[in-house]
């Protein structure tokens, strides 16, 4: 019955596929085109950020060995590296690329929402991304102010950037906030409202929920910034107060007065701690689906899951002001934020917990995906346990200022992020072009990635606790610092290059995949959700064909007892219920879908998962 | 097979959830035959006004920014306070005209879909008062700036003016929304949509007043 109402709702979708190379390829409205669009344009972003890393590790391994690098080289490498990494790659690979992608294919949607919006938010971000650039090129270079453009000393002369970085920023970002909020109104709307029949809120997979979460906070903890954002441009460029104190500047009174500093920092990190959640809830969404499709075995705990994504996205706002212990404020408000800020690690370490409980006596598959679902746990579970000391107004205020807190922020949000990125391109890869990437340069990412992250960062826990002060751009004269330091700062470089080179096979691999890269079937992991039910591989424009596939249950029945298969997917009636059209292909025949597919764990090594 | 797995699908296609694809705009209708957007697994409420609450979040975060800022700035000692002037009582009257007026053509719209004539004149006035209510701010500025406050100083000034400018600019945005809703339902669109166009822009008018006078309230007790 539900059948026939689908076929003659959607029969007429064909004659409205864009036929012109721009409205195809260019200005497409095909979400899964900007999704890519999104993507390529925050890898390469994300490749300026590193290259920029490389600055700041060579003039910390090698002080004075390097003549481009000066001071202002240096901290206008250390804020754009922090902004890109943060901004104009996590947050818009996650929402805007996989976000894109996956959240009509797991739905059972044919597109966003807002298909014409989700083009238009895409091109802003462009843009975003292009006013950012263009602040290479000014005169001054870019801004050198730290990533938090903490005023007065952001918009005041002698801050590297302070006259056109600075404005370049602050614009790049308002448009980027645009982009961002444009785009997740639409992946809210869409999660809402798209989902096909039988795709109940508590049968989405954890991606979607993870991605949905992340999106409405988004909306929530951007406007602020946004406002902070015009405040800071027209203290700089309109002369009002608003951050700028009365200040003397080499003997002159500045025209401004009775501004207050403290004000950006509570806007920023109202704003910024939220945004940690929105590049780590769909990271935990990515590695829940990938976590539980290699171990082959239901998530563990998945309305606990969903409750914990839900509570960690509403206490992300109750937490800011632990940014700014350091800053002084009053011991009771400091309190409260602490108390705040470890009550968050229930519902995390809640999922760290289920995640490996979903790996406990799995079929574990040590695919690609896997590797870095299970590097991903390990650095998050680090960096979350120095999160918890962190969170502690006393033990904060010594080591908020020393690599203790470089080390903590990289392995909870940059690497841990970073992995499940690349976990999820190498799991979605096969569906978005049909083809694997290469398993063995992916396991060779990994590792150097993996372990070399750790090289990096492990020591910086041990240099935080020496005392060395982060942002510094030279030691020199420093009675304090122990001659190891230096040591370490050489072996944390050689190991932050090595790790740099790495990623360029990984981008080696996906640019050859792409064209030489091993055929994939339609559903090459065994995955039981939506995405990889499609009837075309990469999903042709609309979907899912002639007829919108029906959901009888939830994203996760790997390994069910007296299933024929290790797993069943969201498509398949349950016994009893007489097949549709969509559950017949893979219910009735089971046989025919596996053969070319070869369900049969040893025949199928495609990405070498057989280890 | 356990209990679970035999649950049947829930239906929830009828009723509301199909009254939500008449209203799409911009949607999938544009490419797939004029479904309008939402699948079988929708809320039951229309999509168009899902999406126009949620957006309501920007806003209102941006105004509690703004108010929040300005509070907490004015308990820092050193405030000095700024006149506010008259004019602005004039513009919350015509503001609350616009807002009776977009109403009365919000309910016109809806309840007789054949007298569209009559929603529309009342949507051109609420239009024009929106735009002199605009016009009236701009006043305001002038004023202010003749008593001798500028952009450059005082951050009472700075504050007055950047949420004028603020609410102002989304009063623009509205008025955008209500030029295209005029034009769409002057062209003689259908008039279940219209009724939901006019209805939304209401819906906006009406949050825009009520920001105002909170806004307007809080810079007049502390002026």
């Amino acid at each position: 019955m539900d059948a026939t109402a689908h076929h003659v709702a959607d029969e007429e979708m064909h004659l409205h596929e864009p036929q012109s190379f721009w409205t195809r390829w260019v200005f497409s409205q095909d979400h899964k085109i900007i999704a890519i669009q999104y993507s390529i344009t925050a890898i390469l972003v994300g490749f300026i950020g590193l290259a920029l890393s490389g600055i700041i590790r060579l003039q910390l391994g090698f002080p004075g060995q390097f003549e481009f690098i000066t001071p202002d080289t240096y901290y206008q490498a250390i804020t754009m590296h922090g902004m890109i990494m943060i901004v104009y790659l996590l947050t818009a690979i996650l929402l805007g690329g996989f976000g894109n992608y996956l959240i009509p294919l797991m739905i059972g949607a044919r597109d966003m929402a807002y298909p014409f919006v989700n083009m238009l938010s895409y091109w802003t971000y462009f843009l975003s991304v292009v006013v950012l650039l263009a602040s290479f090129f000014v005169p001054g270079g870019p801004t050198g102010a730290g990533w938090t453009l903490y005023p007065p000393q952001s918009i005041t002369a002698g801050t590297p950037g302070a006259d056109w970085g600075i404005i370049l920023m602050l614009v790049s970002l308002v448009i980027f906030i645009a982009a961002a909020t444009m785009g997740s109104l639409n992946y809210v709307v869409t999660a809402l409202q798209m989902r096909t029949k039988g795709m109940t809120m508590m049968r989405m997979p954890l991606t979607v929920w993870g991605i949905f979460v992340g999106a409405a906070v988004a909306l929530f903890a951007f406007p602020p910034l946004f406002v902070g954002g015009v405040m800071l441009l027209l203290d700089k460029v309109a002369g009002t107060s608003f951050f700028m104190p009365t200040m003397t500047q080499l003997g002159q009174q500045l025209d401004y007065q009775g501004g207050s500093p403290l004000l950006w920092q509570h806007l920023f990190w109202y704003f910024g701690h939220p945004e940690v959640y929105v590049v780590a809830l769909p990271a935990f969404g990515i590695m829940s689906d990938l976590v539980s499709t290699h171990a082959r075995k239901p998530i563990f705990g998945y309305r606990m899951m969903v409750y914990a994504i839900l509570a960690i996205g509403i206490i992300s706002f109750l937490v800011w002001a632990h940014h700014m212990f350091v800053s002084g404020m009053n011991p009771y408000f400091g309190f409260f934020f602490a108390t705040t800020t470890v009550i968050i690690a229930i519902p995390t370490s809640l999922k760290v917990y289920n995640w490996v409980l979903t790996l406990w006596r799995g079929d574990i598959r040590l695919t690609t995906p896997m590797l870095f679902t299970i590097g991903f746990v390990s650095t998050f579970l680090i960096g979350g346990l120095t999160g918890l000391w962190l969170g502690n107004v006393v033990v904060d205020i010594p080591l908020s200022d020393t690599y203790f807190l470089v080390a903590h922020f990289h392995l909870v949000m940059g690497v841990s992020v970073i992995l499940a990125i690349f976990g999820g391109v190498y799991h979605w890869f096969p569906k978005m072009t049909g083809r694997f990437m290469n398993a063995t340069l992916g396991k060779l990412h990994f590792w150097v990635t993996f372990v070399g992250a750790y090289a990096i960062f492990f020591p910086m826990h041990y240099m935080g606790f020496m005392g060395i002060p982060r942002r510094y751009f030279a030691f020199d004269s420093m009675e304090n610092i122990p001659a190891e330091a230096i040591g370490l700062n050489q072996f944390i470089t050689v190991a932050a290059l090595t790790v740099g080179v790495a990623q360029f096979v990984f981008l080696g691999n996906l640019v050859w995949s792409v064209f030489k890269g091993k055929p994939a079937s339609d559903n090459p992991w065994e995955a039981t959700s939506l995405e990889w039910q499609t009837p075309d591989t990469p999903p042709v424009h609309g979907n899912w064909g002639p007829s919108l596939p029906t959901v009888h249950r939830w994203a996760y029945d790997y390994s069910l007892p007296g299933a024929d298969r290790d797993f069943v997917p969201q498509t398949v009636a349950p016994v009893g219920v007489p097949a549709g059209v969509e559950t017949h292909e893979y219910y009735g025949e089971e046989g025919h879908h596996d053969g070319e597919n070869g369900a049969d764990a040893s025949d199928n090594g495609a990405d070498g998962r057989s280890t | 097979m356990s209990p679970k797995l035999r649950e049947q699908p829930r239906d929830r296609a009828n009723g509301h959830g199909s009254h939500g694809s008449h209203g799409g705009y911009g949607g999938n209708g544009d490419h797939f035959g004029g479904r309008g957007p939402s699948g079988g697994g929708a809320l039951p409420i229309p999509t168009p006004k899902l999406t126009f609450w949620l957006f309501l979040i920007m806003p209102t975060l941006i105004f509690s920014a703004l108010t929040s800022a300005y509070v907490v700035r004015m308990g820092w000692g050193d405030w000095q306070s700024i006149p506010t002037p008259w004019t602005l009582w004039g513009n919350t009257a015509v503001l609350i005209a616009s807002s009776v007026a977009i109403q009365w053509a919000a309910i016109r719209a809806r309840r007789q879909p054949q007298e569209a004539e009559s929603a529309l004149r009342w949507l051109y006035v609420a239009g024009a008062l929106g735009g002199l209510f605009m016009i009236g701010q701009l006043t305001a500025w002038i004023r202010l700036w003749g008593l001798g406050f500028g952009l450059a100083g005082n951050p009472a000034a700075g504050f007055f003016y950047l949420i004028t400018a603020i609410h102002g600019l989304h009063l623009f945005g509205g008025l955008v929304a209500w030029l295209w809703t005029e034009r769409r339902t002057r062209r003689g669109a259908d008039p279940e949509r219209s009724a939901l166009r006019i209805e939304l822009c209401a819906h906006y008018w009406h949050y825009l007043l009520a920001v105002w006078l909170v806004m307007f309230g809080l810079m007049e007790v502390t002026s």
